[in-house]
């Protein structure tokens, strides 16, 4: 049986790790090769790497991360920040990145999606959409939330899969950093709109609302950052719960 | 020394990380057919379109040299689909090597009572436009493609050795060989299909043991070793 992926976010700037872990053991917490490293061994099923450098240097590093990335890491990996072109892509690519997410690039230029996808395949574009709930409706984000956009989800997300892109990375702007759970019907709802996976990302703070998304959300797929980072749900407990709870995972 | 052969289906180094990984650097991408016929074992990658794919293996004279080959010969995902005797992908006749056909998987839904709609997947057939409800029934939708990780069962050669049962791979893929009676391992999306295939000095596996984690390491491992 196909198995639902748990998948950890690591926030890399200027090469390395941001956000605070406390795994036993690692001697470099900021070293993002060390940490996904950790991450695979402990049952992750697949990595997300977002660079938030904001400089050229930055990105550039983040592009000689990959490489060493995928020499370490026997997991598929996805990368994303600051992709606005096909040459960016393609220079993640020939890193040796599996996947690349795109979000507000392909917001201001969604030939982007295209581009990349009839080029490199679909399985290779994730679209990533942060979207807000404003007067009930849910709305495409940019800069972290703080600018709604006129892209209503679901038409949105359902362009982009039109448009050639593989998978749906949703984060409800609303959720995140809440810790209350995801929004599951939206979840449902999208599910119901589209025909490629999605991958729930953005407000987890217990194993039952992993649980919760991944059953009436109908998601195949949960991210998460500081819920691991910091080692309040270590996967192998989580995996465990989930699998208790009757839900596939890889175990 | 491990030959991967070039017919320019793009990037390898995922292949070739995982080699280095266990331990093997001993190796060269090529289309030389001295180099294929004398290397140690072979690899052939693929990624694309089947029939895009066989073209550019024809177009080297690749197609008629690999099922001659003698030594052991690893097929990954496309690659393994050339070597059966066709895909559906392109309607396109492949190297005939494993004697079973290339189909494409047809997305399906299942409904809580175990009921799959006939006419395949309603995300395939209904006009996107279709009104927003939130169905709350337990609902199992097999997409396509089928990525991800899935088991493998019914473990044949000593390409699975020290490798249980039911263990998980990672698959990315919307086309399937069929089982047959060179199915070494199988799968279980939307149908059975062969997760891998063996026949002879060949083998095939339809998931990426690549980015297979430790079970993948292992059977790579195990390739290297027959």
């Amino acid at each position: 049986m196909l198995a639902k992926r748990i998948i950890p976010c690591l926030d890399v700037k200027d090469g390395r790790t941001v956000k605070g872990i406390n795994f036993e053991g690692l001697r470099d917490v900021g070293d993002a090769v060390a940490l996904g490293s950790q991450y695979a061994r402990e049952g992750a099923d697949e990595l997300v790497y977002l660079d938030i450098s904001a400089t050229r240097e930055g990105r550039s590093t983040f592009t000689h991360l990959v490489t060493r990335i995928a020499e370490e890491i026997d997991i598929p990996f996805t990368v994303g920040g600051g992709i606005s072109t096909l040459d960016d892509a393609a220079r993640l690519l020939d890193a040796g990145a599996d996947k690349v997410s795109i979000n507000s690039a392909a917001i201001r230029n969604p030939n982007l999606i295209d581009e990349i996808a009839s080029k490199y395949g679909s399985q290779f574009v994730v679209i990533a959409i942060d979207a807000k709930l404003i007067d009930g409706r849910w709305l495409a984000t940019t800069h972290g939330g703080s600018r709604p956009t006129d892209k209503e989800l679901f038409a949105w997300a359902h362009e982009a899969q039109e448009r050639g892109a593989g998978e749906l990375l949703f984060t409800s702007m609303n959720h995140d950093g809440t810790r209350q759970g995801y929004p599951c019907d939206t979840f449902a709802r999208l599910a119901e709109h589209l025909r490629i996976p999605i991958i729930a990302s953005g407000g987890a703070g217990s194993i039952d609302d992993i649980a919760d998304v991944l059953t009436h959300g109908r998601a195949d797929a949960a991210l998460a950052a500081s819920i691991f980072h910091y080692g309040e749900i270590p996967i192998p407990v989580l995996k465990q719960a989930l699998s208790e709870r009757g839900i596939a995972v890889r175990r | 020394m491990i030959a991967i052969v070039n017919y320019d289906t793009g990037n390898i180094r995922s292949v070739t990380n995982a080699l280095a990984r266990v331990g093997c650097t001993d190796w060269v991408y090529t289309d030389d057919k001295r180099l294929l016929t004398t290397a140690d074992k072979v690899i052939l990658p693929g990624v694309g379109e089947a029939s895009t794919a066989m073209a550019k293996l024809a177009e080297r004279g690749l197609d008629s040299l690999i099922p001659t080959l003698t030594q052991p010969v690893l097929g990954i995902c496309v690659g393994t689909q050339l070597m059966c005797q066709s895909s559906e992908e392109g309607d396109v006749d492949c190297m005939g090597i494993f004697r079973t056909r290339v189909k494409k998987f047809i997305c399906q839904q299942t409904t809580d009572n175990g009921q799959q709609s006939p006419s395949g997947c309603t995300h395939c057939t209904e006009p996107a436009n279709k009104p927003l409800t939130v169905d709350r029934r337990p609902l199992t939708i097999e997409k396509v493609p089928h990525m991800g990780w899935n088991q493998i069962t019914d473990l044949r050669t000593p390409l699975f050795n020290h490798i249980d049962e039911g263990a998980y791979i990672y698959y990315v893929h919307s086309y399937y060989p069929e089982l047959c009676d060179d199915t070494i391992a199988t799968s279980h999306y939307i149908n059975a299909f062969s997760g891998a295939l063996g026949r002879d000095n060949f083998f095939g596996t339809q998931f990426h043991p690549e980015k297979s984690g430790a079970i993948g390491a292992q059977i790579l491992k195990n390739f290297l070793e027959l």
